[in-house]
C-alpha cells in the first residue's frame, strides 16, 4: 500500500526536474544543520583573538567582531530558524485549517465569532503581533515560535475557510451529504483532499513566510537569547562588518534564501501539474 | 446595505477587543512610562509622584474607560515621552509610512499581476519558467536583507541614493519619493513574485475545471476563455492576497523602514513599545487595525460582488 | 492624513520610479559628506532624545545634546575644571554652606532676554521641585534656598555643607518668562534650537549673541539625526548622510575611509561592570563575587568587544575622573583561575552555580561583554544565562525593583564629582540597585561628605573606592572607548569627562 502510494506520487510529479532541484536544495541544507548537530568547525560561542577575519581554509565564512567562526554560527543558526519555521508551521498550519475547515462548514454565530476574532488577530500584522507576545512573555526561540504561529493562525482559519465555503455548494460535495455522509468525514475526506493545492501552496507560502518574518523579527532585536543567534539575527548583526567581512551577511542570507527557495521548488514542482492553458 | 452595517458593528466590536487587549498587555509588561521616564534618576517616592500625575495610579478598567471615552471622541491623548499629542506626532509619520506602503503595492500589482496572468498564459513555455524560477529566489529574500543589498548595491556601489539620506515630504515631495522607490522595492518584490505565482497557479487550477473545458470546447480561444471567464473566478484567492498584502506591507514597512532609516510608523512604534508610551502604541495600532479592518471588509464586499453564492443561505 | 493627499502619493509614485535617476544624481556626488557643505553638521544619535527641557534630561544623548543649548552658573571643559560661566565668579563660605555667584554682565538668553538672578532663582528652584524636577531632584533637596541679594548677586544656601556641589551648577540656567521649555526651549548656550521632528531629528542653530566669545560656534547649523539601526552607522557615514558620530562601535571604523573621516579616540565615562545584586544568593557571599573577579579578564573583554581598546577600572570610578581614579585598584583581582575555584569551594559551590545576567538590548556592547563573560566564567564551572531586555524592563525590574541576580551596564555621573559614582553604594541610597551593604563603606563616605577639607576629602573618597575593590561589591570592568567620526571637511572635536558634546568647537578644517 505505501509502495504503491508512493510510487504513484512519484509518477505523478508533474515536473520532476524542479521538484529535485528543490529536494538538492533543501538535503543540502539540511544536511549542513544535521552535521551541525553532530559536528561543527569550531564551537559557536568560542571566541578567539582572530578577528574579522575574511574567507580562509581555516575559516571558510570567515570569523565575526569576536573572532567566532561564522560557519560554525551559521550551522547553528541553521538550526533555530528552520525549527523554528517547523514550529510555527505546525501551530499556525494546524489550528488555522482546522478551525477554519470546520467553522467555514457550519457557517452559523460560531464562524462568525471565529471571523471577529480572526479579523481582531488579522488587524495586527504578523511581526507587531509577534512582537507584542515576545515583549509580554520575553525574548526566546520558543517564544518567538508561539508568537508567529499564533500570528499565521488567521491566515490558514481564512484560506481553509474560504476554499471550504467555495467548496460546499459544490455538487459532489451536495451529493455526499445528501447520502448522508458524516459531516467530519465530508470536511476532512471529501473537501480538505480537493483544496489541498491551495492549502498546501498556503503551507508553503507560509513555511516561507515564517522564515522570513523569523528574520524580521530578529533583525528588530527579538529572538534567540545570545550569544546564539538564529540567521536573522546572523545577518542583522553582521551589517555593521559588511564592508570588512562580507560572507557574514551573505553566509547566512544565502542559507535562509537557500532554505526558502528549497522548500518552494519542491512544492512547484509538484504543483506545475494542475493545469495549462488549452 | 444591511450586510454593510453589520459588518461596521463587528468591527466596532473588534476594535474595542483589540484596545482592551493591548491595555491589558501594557499592564502586564514590566516598567511603564514613569520608570522610562525617570531613568536611573527614579526613586520609590519619585515613581508614585510621577505615577499619580500622569493618572498611571488610577486602576486599569478606570484608566481604560478614559481613554476610550477620550478616544471616541477623537481625542488620542498626549504621549508620556514627547509631551506632544499623540495625533499631532503620527500625523508626521503616518503620510511616509502609508506612502512607502502605497508604492510598495502600486510596484507590487504593476509587476505581479501582469507577469502572472503572462506566466498563466505561456505556461509551460521556457519563458514562463525562467520567470517562476526567478520568481522563487526573489521570494525566498527576507525583504531586510534585500534592503541590505539595495543600500550596498545601489546606494554604495552606484551612487543612486545617499543610504539614510531620507529627505522629508516637508522638503521636497520628489526627492522623498525618490528616496522611497528603493525601500519600496525590497517591500515589493518578494510580495510581487507571490501574487504573480498565486494568480498563475489560481489561474491553471481553473483552467483545468469542466466549465474551462467547455468554453474551449465552445470554440473559445484562450484569451477569451482567460479574460471572459477565469480570471473572474482565479482572482478570488489573489483577492484575498491583496487584501492581505496591504498588512503585509505595513508590517514589511516596520522593519524596513530601520534599514532605510525612514522616520516612519516603524520608529515611533518600536520606540514607545520599548518607551511604555501607550497612548502612542494604541493610537498607531488602532489606525493599522481599522485600516487592515477597512480592507478587509472592502475584500469581503467584493467577494460578495464576485461570487454572489457566498450569501445565498 | 486626507485622503487627496494619500491619492497623490499612490499617483506620484508610479511615476518616481521614472524621476529616480535624476534624484539620485542630484545625490550622486555627495560621497563623504553633504558635499563641500560647512554651514551644516549632521551628527547621528542612536536614540531620540528624552526632552528639549534640561530638567528632564535623564539619556547620555539628551545630556549631551542639552550641552549646546542650555549653559549653567559653571561649566565644565574638557579637563574636568569648572569655569565660570553664567556666573563670571564664585565663592563658598568658609563653613561650606553658600556659595555666592556673581552674574556676568550682559549674558543673553536666545530670545533675547538678558539673564538676571531672577531667571538664576527660577531655574535652581526648578530643579529642586519635586513635582517638576527630574534626575537631579534628590541632589538639589540639599538646597535650603536661594537669596536674589541684589541686580547681580545670588546667593545659594545648603542645608548642610557641601564643598562637592559646585558641580551641580552646571546645570542649564533657563528664563523664568517661558514656562513650557519643552515647546519653546530657551538656554543661553551656544546653540539655540531651532526644530525638532520626534524621532527624527533635532536642529540647531548658532547663536549670535552668545557670551563668550571664544566659546561661540564656527557652523551655522546642527541637525541631530536620529539614526536608529547602530548596525548601519558605518554606512550612513560612509554614503555622506552624516558627518558626527560619537560612540561608533569599533566593527564598523573599518568601513570608514581614512581620506574621508577624521577618528578620535576616548572614553565613554562610564564604570562597566558585572553588577551582582548583594543580596541575592550566593553574591550575598564576598567570597562568590570575588571569586567571579579573579575568573574574569577585562582586557579580553577590551580585546573581543573593541579591538583591544578601553580603559580598565577596577572600583566605581572612571579614568577621566583624574582626581579620584585610582590605577592601582585595577590589580586587585588579576586573572587566576585556582583562585577562583578555591573562593567558590570555600563557599560551599565547588561544583560551580548557574545565574542569569540581564541586559538591556539597547546597548550592545554590553550584551558583548556579557557575551564573554559567559565563556570566561564556564572556566570556573559558572554558568550564564543571558537574558536580553528591553531598557523599560531593565529600568523597573533590575534597577528599581532590583530583581536580578548579575546585570551588564555602564553607570555614569550625572554631575562632575565624587558623589555621583560614590553615593549610590552606600547601604541606605535609593539608588543602591546592587544592594551593597556595608558599614565600613556608610562611614567612609559619610565622612568625606562631611570633611571640608579637599585633601581629606579626596583621601576619603578613595578610601571608598578601595572598600567597594576589596570587598567586590561589583565585578568592575572598563570605562569603554568611545570612537568618534567626524568628516575630513570639520575639526575641532574634543572630548569631556562627562556626558557632554561641545559642537561649538568643531569647525570646518582649512
Amino acid at each position: 500500500m505505501a509502495t504503491t502510494r508512493t510510487r504513484s506520487l512519484l509518477a505523478r510529479i508533474p515536473n520532476p526536474r524542479l521538484f529535485c532541484a528543490g529536494a538538492l536544495i533543501m538535503l543540502a541544507v539540511i544536511t549542513l544543520i544535521v552535521i551541525g548537530m553532530v559536528w561543527m568547525p569550531y564551537e559557536p560561542t568560542a571566541m578567539s583573538p582572530d578577528r574579522l577575519q575574511g574567507v580562509s581554509a581555516a575559516h571558510l565564512l570567515g570569523t565575526d567582531k569576536m573572532g567566532r567562526d561564522i560557519l560554525s554560527r551559521v550551522m547553528y543558526g541553521s538550526r533555530i530558524t528552520f525549527l523554528v519555521a517547523l514550529g510555527t508551521m505546525a501551530i499556525g498550519a494546524g489550528f488555522g485549517i482546522l478551525v477554519g475547515a470546520v467553522t467555514g462548514y457550519y457557517g452559523g454565530i460560531v464562524d462568525e465569532v471565529v471571523m471577529r476574532v480572526t479579523d481582531g488577530l488579522f488587524a495586527f500584522p504578523t511581526v507587531l503581533l509577534a512582537l507584542v507576545i515576545v515583549s509580554l512573555f520575553g525574548s526566546s526561540t520558543l517564544n518567538v515560535m508561539w508568537a508567529l504561529g499564533i500570528a499565521f493562525v488567521p491566515s490558514f482559519i481564512r484560506v481553509a475557510r474560504s476554499e471550504v465555503i467555495r467548496c460546499k455548494h459544490l455538487d459532489y460535495v451536495k451529493n455526499a451529504r445528501l447520502m448522508g455522509v458524516r459531516d467530519a468525514r465530508v470536511i476532512f475526506v471529501h473537501i480538505l483532499p480537493n483544496v489541498s493545492g491551495v492549502i498546501m501552496s498556503n503551507v508553503m507560502i507560509g513555511f516561507n513566510n515564517a522564515v522570513l518574518s523569523e528574520a524580521g523579527l530578529s533583525y528588530l532585536g527579538i529572538g534567540s537569547q545570545p550569544p546564539y543567534a538564529s540567521l536573522g539575527q546572523m545577518i542583522s548583526e553582521a551589517q555593521e562588518i559588511f564592508f570588512t567581512v562580507p560572507s557574514a551577511v551573505l553566509g547566512p542570507g544565502m542559507v535562509i534564501v537557500l532554505m526558502v527557495l528549497g522548500f518552494s521548488l519542491m512544492g512547484e514542482g509538484l504543483r506545475a501539474a494542475e493545469g495549462r492553458m488549452a | 446595505m444591511r450586510y454593510v452595517l453589520k459588518k461596521t458593528a463587528t468591527t466596532l466590536a473588534t476594535l474595542l477587543v483589540v484596545s482592551l487587549l493591548l491595555f491589558v498587555a501594557f499592564q502586564l509588561i514590566s516598567g511603564d512610562p514613569a520608570t522610562h521616564i525617570l531613568g536611573t534618576g527614579a526613586t520609590p517616592e519619585r515613581l508614585a509622584a510621577l505615577r499619580a500625575e500622569l493618572g498611571l495610579d488610577q486602576p486599569l478598567p478606570a484608566r481604560y474607560l478614559m481613554w476610550l471615552t477620550a478616544f471616541a471622541r477623537g481625542d488620542a491623548g498626549v504621549s508620556y515621552v514627547y509631551h506632544q499629542s499623540v495625533s499631532s506626532l503620527l500625523s508626521a509619520k503616518v503620510p511616509v509610512t502609508f506612502a512607502l506602503a502605497a508604492m510598495s503595492f502600486v510596484l507590487m500589482c504593476a509587476i505581479g499581476l501582469p507577469m502572472g496572468i503572462a506566466c498563466a498564459k505561456h505556461a509551460g513555455s521556457p519563458i514562463d519558467r525562467a520567470v517562476m524560477v526567478a520568481n522563487q529566489i526573489i521570494m525566498a529574500i527576507p525583504p531586510f536583507f534585500a534592503g541590505i543589498l539595495i543600500s550596498w548595491a545601489f546606494g554604495m556601489g552606484l551612487h543612486l541614493f545617499t543610504p539614510g539620506g531620507y529627505v522629508s515630504y516637508e522638503t521636497s515631495v520628489p526627492r522623498f519619493l525618490g528616496y522611497l522607490v528603493f525601500p519600496a522595492v525590497a517591500i515589493a518584490l518578494p510580495r510581487a513574485a507571490q501574487l504573480a505565482k498565486l494568480l498563475r497557479g489560481s489561474l491553471l487550477e481553473e483552467a483545468g475545471k469542466n466549465y474551462a473545458r467547455t468554453a474551449y470546447s465552445r470554440g473559445n480561444n484562450t484569451n477569451g476563455v482567460l479574460y471572459g471567464h477565469l480570471l473572474k473566478n482565479a482572482f478570488l484567492p489573489a483577492l484575498t492576497f491583496l487584501g492581505m498584502s496591504l498588512g503585509t506591507m505595513l508590517a514589511g514597512s516596520l522593519v524596513v523602514e530601520r534599514v532605510f532609516n525612514i522616520p516612519g510608523i516603524s520608529s515611533i512604534l518600536l520606540a514607545s513599545i520599548g518607551n511604555r508610551d501607550y497612548p502612542v502604541v494604541l493610537a498607531t495600532v488602532m489606525l493599522i487595525a481599522v485600516f487592515i479592518i477597512f480592507v478587509n471588509l472592502l475584500v469581503d464586499i467584493l467577494y460578495k460582488v464576485l461570487d454572489p453564492r457566498i450569501d445565498e443561505e | 492624513m486626507s485622503n487627496i493627499t494619500r491619492k497623490s502619493f499612490l499617483s506620484l509614485s508610479a511615476l518616481s520610479a521614472v524621476g529616480l535617476a535624476t534624484c539620485g544624481s542630484d545625490q550622486g556626488g555627495a560621497q563623504g559628506g553633504t558635499s563641500g557643505d560647512t554651514d551644516t553638521l549632521t551628527c547621528g544619535m542612536t536614540q531620540d532624545i528624552d526632552s528639549m527641557d534640561p530638567i528632564k534630561a535623564e539619556s547620555a544623548a539628551t545630556r549631551e545634546l542639552l550641552f549646546n543649548v542650555y549653559d549653567g552658573l559653571v561649566k565644565p571643559d574638557v579637563e574636568g575644571n569648572l569655569n565660570p560661566a553664567v556666573a563670571s565668579d564664585v565663592s563658598v563660605s568658609s563653613d561650606g554652606t553658600t556659595y555666592s555667584f556673581t552674574l556676568r554682565e550682559g549674558v543673553k538668553f536666545h530670545n533675547g532676554e538678558v539673564v538676571t538672578p531672577e531667571d538664576v532663582k527660577y531655574s535652581i528652584e526648578r530643579y529642586r521641585d519635586s513635582t517638576t524636577g527630574g534626575s537631579l531632584v534628590s541632589a538639589f533637596a540639599a538646597v535650603d534656598h536661594v537669596d536674589v541679594v541684589d541686580e547681580s548677586h545670588v546667593d545659594v544656601v545648603l542645608k548642610e555643607p557641601d564643598t562637592d556641589f559646585l558641580a551641580y551648577f552646571a546645570i542649564g540656567i533657563t528664563p523664568a518668562s517661558v514656562a513650557d521649555l519643552e515647546a519653546d526651549p530657551v538656554g543661553c548656550g551656544p546653540y539655540k534650537f531651532s526644530s525638532r521632528s520626534p524621532l527624527e531629528k533635532v536642529v540647531l542653530e548658532k547663536f549670535d549673541d552668545y557670551w563668550d566669545a571664544e566659546g561661540t560656534a564656527y557652523i551655522r547649523t546642527v541637525i541631530f539625526k536620529v539614526t536608529t539601526n547602530t548596525d548601519s552607522i558605518g554606512m550612513e557615514l560612509a554614503g555622506g548622510s552624516l558627518d558626527l558620530f560619537y560612540r561608533l562601535p569599533e566593527a564598523q571604523l573599518s568601513q570608514l575611509s581614512e581620506d574621508a573621516f577624521t577618528i578620535y579616540e576616548g572614553g565613554m565615562n562610564l564604570v562597566q561592570a558585572l553588577y551582582l545584586n548583594n543580596a541575592e544568593k550566593p553574591f550575598d557571599d564576598v567570597r562568590v563575587r570575588q571569586a567571579l573577579a579573579y575568573a574574569i579578564d577585562p582586557q579580553q573583554i577590551m580585546d573581543y568587544v573593541s579591538g583591544g581598546k578601553g580603559a580598565e577600572v577596577g572600583s566605581s570610578m572612571y579614568p577621566a575622573f583624574a582626581k579620584y581614579f585610582m590605577p592601582e585598584l585595577n590589580d586587585v583581582y588579576n586573572q587566576d583561575v585556582e583562585r577562583a575555584r578555591k573562593l567558590l569551594d570555600e563557599a560551599g559551590l565547588k561544583d560551580g552555580f548557574s545565574f542569569t545576567i540581564q541586559v538591556s538590548n539597547a546597548h550592545p556592547q554590553h550584551i558583548e561583554t556579557a557575551e564573554v563573560l559567559k565563556e570566561q566564567l564556564a572556566a570556573i564551572d559558572v554558568t550564564v544565562d543571558i537574558q536580553q531586555i528591553e531598557w523599560s524592563s531593565w529600568l523597573s525590574d533590575v534597577y528599581t525593583g532590583r530583581k536580578f541576580e548579575g546585570t551588564v551596564v555602564g553607570v555614569d555621573a550625572s554631575a562632575l564629582n565624587a558623589p555621583s559614582m560614590l553615593s549610590r553604594f552606600a547601604s541606605d541610597a535609593d539608588n543602591n540597585f546592587v544592594n551593597f551593604s556595608s558599614a565600613a563603606y556608610d562611614k567612609a563616605y559619610a565622612k568625606a561628605r562631611a570633611a571640608i577639607d579637599d585633601d581629606e576629602k579626596t583621601e576619603l573618597y578613595k578610601e571608598c573606592e578601595r572598600i567597594l575593590a576589596e570587598e567586590c561589591a561589583s565585578v568592575y570592568i572598563q570605562d569603554l572607548p568611545s570612537f568618534v567620526a567626524l568628516a575630513k571637511r570639520f575639526t575641532g572635536y574634543e572630548f569631556y569627562p562627562l556626558y557632554a558634546q561641545n559642537l561649538a568647537t568643531i569647525q570646518p578644517s582649512e
